[in-house]
């Protein structure tokens, strides 16, 4: 994977001018989004579904491993984040944290039964306890409230101490959330781009040299999963507070399958950022085509056949490629001018 | 005492016997060899060697130490490197980031999160001190899939002399080589004899019966000869065997 970084400076920063623009840029949804005809929760929810894709690439892109029920750590964090909320402590920093932590921990769980494993019994081993943890959130009615769901969570306010935000309005949400993205990223992307990353990353490449280099490869593949469900897990306590509730419909196979299309047709094998432009085109559309037609899907679906088919690194490995494509062209041109002149001067 | 020892290493693979009571002693600073004809084994007993097969029976030991049935990162952090056959490089990264990654320095810090892999001067040097001793000083920032095959066989020993090794294990290091590649092989396996031990499957007579102290040959799983490359060469089993026509 290319990570997403230009070069090796950017590697090594903890915010990039990539990451300074996008924020900004979200920065200014709350002002522009009601004037397309759209709405400021759906900001909201391209942010975290792009803080899950981003931590579900940890899994896919960085480390190479098809996990194809990760929806599972999204839906367990949800819960956490509510039954902290409603029987332990109606605190917002305790009950994220729950829901990063217990989402980690079953990650943990999962990640020893998989981590010796590889390619497609590794994904079949994903999926079959993305659906255990599924049934157990359908059949489990006194806990999670069964396929009604857990709900009257709330959005709590974020306490600093010495100030409170109220976050049940849309737009306060929002910005909290961006706020949440904003350090998620940073983390992300330098987790991506440490040591344990570049290990991470080499691990994908090749297994087997990895180990004889000396790195625990199981400890990794192990380590890595964990880590993506926590976050994937924290992401899904925010999506608990912007829908108010927590449905187990996050954690089946089906809604799995679309953190792996967001993050494949956005380009997350190639790049840090395929997985939040892939997110960005599956929400959009899902509300633009969706207002047209109930069949949204299958025109999404039809990209999805046509990104894998003509481009299947994604639209970042695209946008990628025409960049590239772009300097070649304009260092070409540079260098027939400077020709001209040479033989130009000659004369 | 040896630098490493195989004793009575046994491996079947069902009811197939592939190496019978191999021993081995490698002394500290030898180049020992290993020949014989394909699917002798020679490959099974590296594979041991370096912990990717656990032997049947039998031990392995490091500088006096058991290291028999360890996994290979085991192996590989107590100073164990090796090379493949079939070349197993990161082809993603770039040729300085392959080396930096065989850095015993860059491996402690493997599960540090917190910190920048790019930009620590300290790697960039150390690898491309390794880069410069395989000649590929001036390749560091091509990507390893982007390298001519003898650059790539050139990069594997590079890797494997990055983790510092007391012991380096060189799986047919010339296949596929051109003779100006194997002549530069040559060049720094012999600067290499004497300062690290080194154990090499190789098919090349030549380059073999030049540079090694001691050459073993393994047929059918066992070891049926064993000497200075002048002693192998009036060894009745080897001039008997195609081996004997090259050597």
């Amino acid at each position: 994977m290319i990570v997403g970084s230009r070069s090796s400076s950017d590697a090594a920063r903890l915010v990039t001018p990539t990451m300074l623009v996008l924020w900004l840029v979200l920065a200014t949804v709350p002002l522009w989004i009601t004037r397309i005809g759209l709405y400021p929760y759906l900001g909201i929810e391209i942010l975290i579904w792009s803080l899950y894709a981003l931590a579900f690439n940890l899994v896919l892109g960085t480390a190479g491993l098809p996990s194809f029920g990760h929806g599972a750590y999204f839906g367990i964090g949800a819960y956490a984040f509510g039954l902290c909320q409603l029987d332990i402590v109606a605190n917002l920093w305790i009950c994220l944290a729950a829901a990063a932590v217990v989402a980690g921990l079953a990650g943990v769980l999962v990640a020893l039964f998989i981590s010796h494993r590889r390619g497609i019994y590794y994904a079949f081993m994903t999926i079959a306890f993305g659906q255990i943890f599924w049934t157990l959130a359908i059949k489990s009615h006194r806990i999670t409230g069964g396929e009604d769901g857990l709900l009257k969570i709330k959005r709590l306010p974020a306490d600093f101490g010495l100030v409170s935000f109220d976050l049940t309005d849309n737009v306060a949400f929002y910005y909290f959330v961006l706020a949440v993205f904003a350090v998620g990223t940073a983390v992300l992307w330098r987790l991506v781009h440490s040591p344990y990353g570049r290990v991470v990353a080499a691990i994908r490449q090749s297994e087997v040299r990895a180990a004889h280099l000396g790195y625990n490869v199981w400890l990794y593949k192990a380590s890595v999963f964990a880590l993506s469900a926590a976050v994937s897990g924290f992401a899904g306590g925010l999506f608990a507070m912007a829908q108010l509730a927590a449905f187990p419909d996050v954690m089946s196979l089906h809604q799995s399958g679309y953190v792996v299309m967001m993050t494949l047709v956005g380009g997350g094998l190639v790049s840090f950022w395929g997985p939040v432009i892939g997110v960005f085109l599956f929400l959009t559309a899902r509300d633009v085509i969706g207002a047209l037609t109930n069949a949204w899907m299958l025109y999404f679906g039809l990209l999805f056949i046509a990104i894998v088919l003509f481009r299947p690194e994604g639209i970042a490995g695209a946008l990628s490629a025409a960049v590239q494509q772009h300097s070649l062209n304009t260092l070409r041109r540079r260098g027939t001018s400077a020709m001209r002149l040479l033989v130009g001067g000659g004369r | 005492m040896s630098m490493i020892e195989a004793a009575g290493v046994h491996v079947r693979f069902g009811d197939r016997v592939v190496l019978e009571s191999v021993d081995l002693a490698v002394a500290e600073g030898e180049f020992h060899g290993v020949m014989g004809p394909n699917g002798a084994g020679k490959t099974t007993f590296f594979n041991v060697l370096t912990g990717r097969v656990k032997p049947s029976r039998g031990s392995i030991r490091l500088g006096g130490e058991d290291v028999t049935g360890l996994s290979p990162h085991r192996i590989a952090a107590k100073g164990i490197a090796r090379s493949f056959q079939i070349m197993t490089l990161f082809d993603e990264f770039s040729a300085r980031d392959n080396v930096m990654m065989g850095l015993p320095a860059f491996r402690a810090r493997g599960l540090d999160m917190a910190r920048a892999a790019a930009g620590d001067r300290n790697f960039a040097e150390q690898a491309s001190e390794a880069l410069a001793a395989v000649g590929l000083a001036d390749k560091g920032d091509v990507r390893a899939k982007d390298l001519s095959y003898g650059d790539r066989r050139a990069l594997e020993i590079a890797v494997a002399l990055a983790q510092a090794p007391r012991v380096l294990c060189l799986d047919e290091p010339t296949s596929g080589l051109g003779f100006d590649g194997v002549q530069r092989l040559a060049a720094l396996v012999a600067r290499l004899k004497g300062k690290l031990t080194i154990v090499a499957i190789e098919h090349d007579m030549e380059f073999l019966f030049s540079l090694a102290d001691r050459i073993s040959v393994i047929h059918w799983g066992q070891v049926v000869a064993r000497g200075r490359p002048q002693e192998l060469q009036q060894n009745e089993w080897v001039r008997r065997s195609n081996l004997g026509k090259f050597a």
